[in-house]
């Protein structure tokens, strides 16, 4: 199979940079923009931004109730907005109700909050077993939750894109919004993991 | 039957925040090829997803033997469907660029001295 599915087998390499070189040819692109954009997801937009707001989350009360109510709206407020961050719905766990966030069509995720998607975010396994089996898939994936917490499967697809608002750990009580952020990961604010204290 | 989630491959969900963003140089520029054309009115965000969403589903519903999953390689099928069908590019046309390039001879790219 060859990227365009018809004619001979060439790598995706080559079939990616004929396409450029025709496409900057044309003037349809600029490599320059191209090279910028890149940069930009590769070493600026990451999960330490949803971290930021997901800390500030947890110390700022006030804070809180505006994230929940508008995400992309107080997402803002920390100047994180942009491309996938339209429609940005936060949804909160706690003790008895676990979210977990699946595109099963694609890939939508909320890239200014938590950068481009992991390769298992994407995987065809997560994306179809995730909505059947979200028990035994967050089991797989080292979550394991008590019976009795409902597990709520949010899918992508739509306009919107999740984030998870993840339970504050206990023990972490003493510590400052700036010593929260880096115990907040990328899985976590997916719903396959649980914030740990230090 | 279910399929297993790929717990050590390239796919395997991280216990960290470490991985690359791209595994190979090619898929950023694929990306960032998609992203640009879009943010230049080329076609509607909602335009390319349907082409990417088609391109995956076909590869769920009969994968090929040969050749494992691989996100971008869909990525990038899906962005010529877009830009065939409105004539931007033909098929052939990126075949063709591409089996020049494949002419090149080997270390074209490494000129530099390491």
């Amino acid at each position: 199979m060859t990227a365009s599915g018809s004619g001979e087998r060439l790598p995706a390499a080559l079939r990616t940079e004929a396409l450029e070189q025709l496409l900057t040819e044309r003037g349809l692109i600029d490599p320059k923009v191209m090279d910028g954009l890149i940069t930009e997801y590769e070493t600026n937009v990451g999960p330490l931004n949803g971290a930021k707001v997901v800390a500030r989350a947890w110390t700022d009360p006030e804070y809180r109730r505006r994230l929940l109510d508008d995400g992309t709206a107080a997402i803002k407020e920390l100047g994180f907005m942009g491309r996938q961050g339209e429609h940005i719905v936060v949804v909160e766990n706690t003790a008895t109700t676990h979210n977990v966030v699946v595109c099963t069509l694609c890939s939508c995720y909320p890239w200014p909050v938590l950068g481009l998607p992991p390769s298992w975010y994407k995987d065809p396994a997560y994306r179809a077993r995730m909505v059947k089996e979200p028990r035994t898939v967050l089991s797989e994936m080292g979550l394991e939750l008590p019976d009795g917490v409902r597990i709520i499967v949010r899918d992508s697809t739509s306009e919107v894109r999740w984030l998870v608002l993840p339970e504050r750990p206990a023990g972490t009580e003493h510590l400052s919004e700036e010593q929260l952020v880096p115990l907040v990961t990328r899985e976590a604010m997916v719903g396959v993991a649980k914030v740990k204290a230090p | 039957m279910t399929a297993p989630l790929n717990i050590e491959g390239p796919a395997a969900p991280p216990r960290s925040n470490g991985e690359l963003v791209f595994a190979e140089p090619w898929e950023s520029r694929a990306f960032g090829m998609a992203v640009t054309l879009y943010e230049s009115g080329a076609f509607t965000w909602r335009r390319f997803q349907a082409a990417l969403i088609a391109r995956i589903a076909a590869w769920e519903t009969a994968p090929a033997q040969d050749e494992p999953w691989n996100y971008y390689r869909l990525w990038l099928a899906a962005l010529e469907d877009v830009l065939v069908g409105q004539g931007a590019v033909s098929a052939d046309e990126v075949t063709a660029r591409a089996r020049t390039l494949a002419r090149r001879p080997p270390g074209h790219d490494h000129g530099h001295s390491h």
